[in-house]
């Protein structure tokens, strides 16, 4: 029988890992409130993240947390350069023609980090990756306590700035009225690349949290962004407590599957999850009250 | 004789190679209310579009405060104070009353925004009431109101107005009639684009009558409304 405490530890050791998957959930559920379309280049955008925190750490020497706020500024440029730059030009505002465009971007990202870095998997070493403290009578990993703070801070920083900043309420409005919003003088071509820059901004941060203890390959963003779908559906296309929520939700479910059903058999939780919160509310559990 | 507030030339305005504007002539005078009549499909929509930026004319000149927005775009355009509150009022259904007011001036920044709400919420006393609701939970009228006082947010020199009354009861339009001539009194230029005849001439100075993307009649509002083809065409008289 499994023991009450290896049950708590499975929980919180769910918990602390969905705070990175609703940091990456937040970017891709932004840029679908916002721009209307799912963004296939979300894994890629991830990966590249991972490369450059990993070329901070080992490069430069620097420590992954001082490499975040860095990757968030460098991933943001990406993000609203590639919007600005690629993916407005090619699709001309047409929904269906900007999906198409961020899956061309991933396949040209993958393929490139496979000729710049080869499919090899690389690690950083830090002091504190295997650093455990003590709560009761649970042992947490410092680097997960650590990217799990990072993340609900970071969430609620977004939140604010979306609640109560003016370029925030703009993001909003040119969700659901854009030409409203051009009434009122806002340029939603404008709003569409900062959103996509603050989305991309999302997965800097998440690539510097995950590094401590998480490997990098040109591969990487598969592992993360299949769930990252999954939690921005089931919490609701567009809404940001439905991201946060999901991704604790899909974390805790994760770990726990791991533990009942043994590591194969573990992601099958998740699916589960999943097609039970569609059966019962279809719309995800928050409506994307944007 | 002074230049007039909005002039605008040899208008001409479509969609790719459908022309719906063939040449208007317009003109608003500081001050003034001026009507644009006309049925549903003459173009209004179409002339509201150019004039805010959101269509690009393909002739013509606009002329605004003395400068020239012809090829301006959207957010100059609202800068330069010339502001269109749209038919189906488009407000933020997703952002509370308060939010979308202040959005009104997204192009003014915080500078004195606090006293032009103050003063919205003066003439809106409903939207007082109602600053943390979502837009999209409103009634029409409300939301009618929301658009206009979102309107008066930028501090407009001259407001469209395009079909204000549009889906509102008789009661309502009469409210919203009586609030325009309020406006107008205290100073505001508005140029009104409607189908509601009767009760726009009566608060017009002067009236541009609209027919397939032409001015077929222009006068003074008392004129407009003697005149024999006006009353045939769209008063049934």
């Amino acid at each position: 029988m499994i023991s009450l405490s290896i049950l708590e530890a499975g929980l919180v050791n769910g918990l602390l890992t969905g705070g990175v998957y609703a940091l990456v959930a937040l970017g891709l559920t932004l840029i679908y409130g916002v721009l209307h379309i799912v963004n296939f280049a979300h894994g890629s955008l991830l990966m590249i993240a991972m490369f450059g925190g990993w070329m901070l750490v080992s490069w430069a020497h620097l420590d992954p947390y001082a490499a975040l706020p860095l990757m968030v500024v460098i991933m943001f440029v990406i993000g609203w350069g590639l919007y600005a730059g690629v993916i407005g030009r090619i699709s001309g505002g047409d929904d269906r023609r900007i999906l198409l465009a961020t899956l061309g971007v991933a396949i040209v990202l993958d393929n490139l980090a496979l000729v710049l870095f080869t499919g090899d998997t690389r690690t950083i070493e830090t002091p504190y990756q295997f650093a455990v403290v003590e709560a009761g009578p649970l042992l947490l990993s410092v680097p997960k306590l650590i990217s799990f703070g990072v993340a609900i801070v970071l969430a609620l920083l977004l939140w604010a700035f979306m609640a109560l900043t003016d370029t925030g309420r703009a993001i909003r409005a040119v969700a659901r009225e854009p030409d409203g919003a051009r009434l009122v003088g806002i340029r939603p071509g404008r709003i569409f690349a900062l959103s996509y820059g603050i989305g991309i901004a999302c997965l800097g941060a998440a690539g510097c949290l995950l590094l401590p203890s998480f490997y990098v390959s040109p591969q990487v963003g598969n592992v993360f962004v299949l769930t990252a779908f999954t939690i921005v559906v089931l919490g609701g296309m567009g809404s940001f407590p439905g991201a946060v929520v999901g991704g604790l939700l899909i974390g805790v479910t994760e770990s726990l599957g791991g533990l009942f059903l043994g590591e194969s058999l573990g992601p099958i939780g998740i699916s589960l999850v999943f097609i039970l919160v569609l059966l019962f509310r279809p719309t995800g559990l928050f409506r994307a009250a944007r | 004789m002074t230049d007039p507030l909005l002039s605008v030339r040899e208008l001409r305005a479509g969609y790719g190679p459908f022309q719906v504007l063939h040449g208007i002539d317009l003109d608003v005078a500081q001050g003034e209310i001026v009507a644009v009549l006309g049925a549903n499909g003459v173009g209004k929509t179409t002339l509201n579009r150019a004039l805010s930026g959101l269509l690009a004319p393909s002739g013509g000149t606009i002329r605004f405060g003395g400068a020239d927005l012809t090829r301006a775009d959207h957010a100059a355009i609202v800068r330069a104070g010339l502001i269109h509150v749209p038919e189906g009022r488009r407000v933020f259904p997703n952002l509370s009353v308060r939010e979308n007011l202040l959005l009104g001036a997204y192009v003014r920044g915080r500078a004195d925004r606090a006293a032009t709400l103050e003063r919205v919420l003066t003439i809106f006393p409903r939207l007082r009431e109602r600053l943390t609701q979502h837009a999209g939970s409103m009634s029409g009228g409300e939301q009618q109101m929301l658009a206009i006082g979102r309107g008066l947010m930028g501090q407009p020199r001259l407001l469209i107005l395009d079909e204000p009354s549009l889906g509102l009861s008789p009661r309502l339009t009469e409210d919203l009639f009586d609030l325009i001539a309020t406006l107008h009194r205290d100073g505001l230029s508005i140029l009104l684009v409607e189908q509601n005849v009767v009760q726009s001439l009566a608060i017009a100075q002067r009236a541009y009558v609209i027919e397939h993307g032409h001015v077929a009649l222009s006068g003074s509002a008392a004129q407009l409304g003697e005149d024999p083809r006006l009353r045939a065409a769209y008063l049934g008289l």
